[in-house]
């Protein structure tokens, strides 16, 4: 007894303060994907041409709030025959899995929540592989056929996409040469070149099957309302099923930043090292002033009073994090705080340029059937990630033997690009001559029970 | 002394869930044990230093050998399953020789450091600020001396998939 | 880390377990989880060992062991479903059709 209380006391000096980081993410992170779900909501209507929520709170803004009580408050019920504890451990599963990968990630160069990992990519990579056990599990505890059905073409799916996402991802750490997520922006900050530009085709491998991960469309065939009712989460009503979205949310989170932190510059500036482009240190607080100056020019135009204030106080808080944005880069004193502050802007600036992008293919492109869909996981992505890894080590060994660094490695890395885009189109056409040999013939039954 | 509660954590929940995993009567109840057995496992590597190997371990067994089982699992779910003999005819011989078996390892273990040469080693293990990064290690070694099995396991795992898909196809 | 006595007590643990899996249960997916009971056993023993001697061989071999089971699971399983498409049973005592 001594001993664990001994062994506890230590624990919590040395780690208190990840502790504390990671209790403030599990608590505020339900927030922060219910507002996602409302820009979502929002752009899907703006695409639309329509307006979106509108009604509670001032634009919609409180939405997520009323959704998250309707959630709570929902009766919670357990189908018959369900094996009641695998019916409790499956959700559990998929959010501590998506929870879990989170503690891996760098906003900026200071705040991690596990420091310093060996294995750092590889860490949040794996363990958000762990959720596939959720969804599984889900569907089978169900006891219901769609459910199961779902559950396994949702499995089957993250599977087979998970295989390309990794060696696209081989293909990025090939020009670091370390896990270390610190070490991996650190590299591009060295090269002075995102590394987008010197692997382009693995940054495409990785967005596709990025998507593919998180059953987002056009790959969401396992959750489309037409298809299977909800798949693998039919079942789940009110709490539960707010822990499987939360943890759908989340691996999109997990996926946009792994993403931004081997392909897009992580933390980075634009430019960051260059001393030419300093001026777009301005950048964010001008963006946070814009908005905020939109925020006060919609504030007249407000049906009622309370929604007036609540523009004025939305259009304050962008001010006071635009004076927060600009005092790194004008005073002096606050200099030491300029990577913390701005990096974890750009970081969060990328990763949701990356999670407008989800939301913006989901809006415009159809939904692919389901054989459609692991063919193009197969017999394209698979074969298109292994010949890019070759592809980009030879490149690199090129550009070792003559010496070259930065921006300069992109005379050697486009002709790999090319390269491989060619390949690409060679294996599409192949599939496009099968695929007509193939409806000639009698409709397969790929998965029909 | 963290080290030692986190060895005992992760000690007895694999044991724990080894020993519930044999004994359960629904496959899938057994095959979430396992999960959690090899997690366990995941954890002392961990607690050994072998980061690595505990991140391959939860991507490859838990999420990639422990789904395939878990979808046979339920492509095999009989329902009458449930209700049959769970244990083979042999098991009180089983546990005779189980028995026999743990003996000869008490044994071992006891035996350490009493004769010299028998049982186990009395070393000191280099303090964990010595070992070198763990992946990069890794890497040198299997890129480096082993190079010959990791291309032999690779074959080995082209000729398994080859097999898996020509037994497990329908006969047409 | 502990001394090395501790990590083969429960490497040996988990083995016996294991093989008592593997001999007493009749289910022939549960046989085939013990067996990956028992490979994990092994690692942790390799690993352990790794640990003392500063040697990173033990990680290497317990990563091809990984492989290893990772085949060996994939083939054994498909030779279960093969079985079960023939005779709709998974029970090993019910596998006797090489029986006199």
């Amino acid at each position: 007894m001594q001993a664990v209380i001994q062994a506890t006391m230590e624990f919590l000096k040395l780690y208190w303060a990840p502790l504390l980081c990671g209790l403030v993410i599990v608590a505020v992170l339900p927030l922060v994907v219910g507002y996602i779900v409302l820009v979502e909501r929002k752009l899907m209507a703006d695409m639309q041409a329509r307006l979106g929520p509108m009604r509670v709170g001032p634009h919609g803004l409180l939405q997520p709030i009323a959704d998250a009580v309707k959630l709570l408050i929902k009766e919670d019920i357990i189908p018959d025959n369900a094996d009641k504890l695998v019916f409790w451990l499956a959700p559990v599963l998929s959010v501590g899995a998506a929870l879990l990968s989170i503690a891996g990630l760098a906003i900026g160069p200071a705040f991690q929540i596990a420091k310093d990992i060996n294995i750092g990519i590889l860490f949040v990579v794996g363990v958000s592989a762990m959720g596939i056990f959720g969804i599984v599990l889900g569907g089978w505890a169900s006891n219901s056929h769609y459910s199961l059905m779902g559950s396994l073409r949702s499995s089957a799916q993250l599977v087979s996409y998970e295989t390309a996402a990794g060696m696209a991802l081989v293909s990025g750490l090939l020009l670091t040469g370390t896990l270390n997520i610190k070490a991996i922006v650190e590299a591009q900050s060295k090269e002075g070149i995102w590394f987008v530009m010197l692997a382009p085709v693995a940054f495409f491998i990785y967005l596709v099957a990025s998507i593919a991960e998180t059953n987002r469309a056009p790959f969401d065939l396992p959750e489309a309302e037409s298809e299977l009712v909800a798949g693998y989460m039919t079942e789940f009503s009110g709490f539960r099923w707010s822990l499987y979205f939360l943890a759908e949310y989340t691996n999109m989170i997990v996926v946009s930043s792994v993403a931004t932190t081997l392909f897009l510059g992580g933390w980075l500036r634009p430019f960051a090292d260059v001393h030419l482009f300093n001026f777009l240190d301005y950048v964010p607080p001008l963006l946070m002033i814009g908005v905020a100056g939109y925020c006060l020019s919609r504030t007249p135009k407000q049906p009622s009073g309370v929604q007036q204030i609540f523009m004025l106080a939305v259009a304050s808080l962008c001010f006071v994090v635009a004076l927060v944005l600009v005092a790194p880069v004008v005073l002096p004193i606050a200099k030491p705080f300029y990577a913390g502050i701005h990096g974890g802007f750009w970081f969060i600036f990328k990763v949701s340029a990356y999670i407008y992008f989800f939301m913006w293919l989901r809006f415009t492109i159809p939904r692919y059937r389901f054989d459609q869909l692991m063919r193009l996981g197969w017999q394209f992505l698979i074969p298109l990630s292994i010949v890019n890894v070759l592809v980009v080590g030879v490149a690199l060994i090129v550009s070792s033997y003559f010496n070259l660094h930065g921006w300069a490695m992109l005379l050697v890395t486009t002709p790999a690009a090319i390269i491989a885009l060619v390949v690409a189109l060679m294996i599409l056409a192949a599939g496009q001559e099968s695929q007509a040999g193939k409806e000639n013939a009698a409709a397969s039954d790929f998965y029909a029970g | 002394m963290l080290d030692k509660v986190l060895f005992y954590i992760f000690a007895g929940l694999a044991i724990a869930s080894a020993a519930l995993m044999v004994t359960r009567r629904n496959a899938v109840h057994s095959a979430i044990f396992l999960v959690t057995a090899l997690l366990a496992t995941a954890g002392i590597f961990l607690q050994l230093r072998a980061e690595f190997l505990f991140i391959v371990q939860i991507i490859l067994y838990v999420g990639g050998i422990m789904v395939l089982f878990i979808f046979v699992i339920m492509l095999v779910n009989l329902d009458v399953a449930l209700q049959q003999i769970q244990f083979a005819r042999q098991k009180w011989v089983a546990l005779i020789v189980a028995l026999a078996l743990s003996a000869q390892f008490g044994l071992m273990l006891w035996s350490s450091g009493k004769t010299p040469g028998q049982g186990i080693p009395v070393l000191a293990a280099p303090s964990a600020s010595e070992l070198p990064a763990n992946s990069e290690a890794v890497a040198q070694s299997l890129f480096g001396t082993y190079l010959l099995a990791f291309e032999i396991a690779s074959v080995l795992l082209l000729v398994a998939m080859i097999g898996a898909v020509v037994m497990a196809k329908k006969e047409r | 880390m502990l001394p090395i006595g501790h990590y083969l007590f429960l490497s040996a643990a988990l083995f016996i377990i294991g093989v008592i899996g593997v001999i007493t249960r009749r289910n022939v997916i549960v046989i085939l989880m013990s067996i990956e009971l028992i490979l994990n056993a092994v690692n942790i023993n390799l690993v352990a060992f790794s640990r003392l001697y500063g040697d990173v061989a033990g990680q290497v071999f317990a990563l091809f062991i990984i492989a290893d089971a990772a085949a060996e699971a994939a083939v054994g399983l498909g030779i279960i479903i093969a079985f079960f498409r023939n005779r709709e049973t998974v029970l090993a005592d019910e596998m006797d059709l090489l029986k006199w």
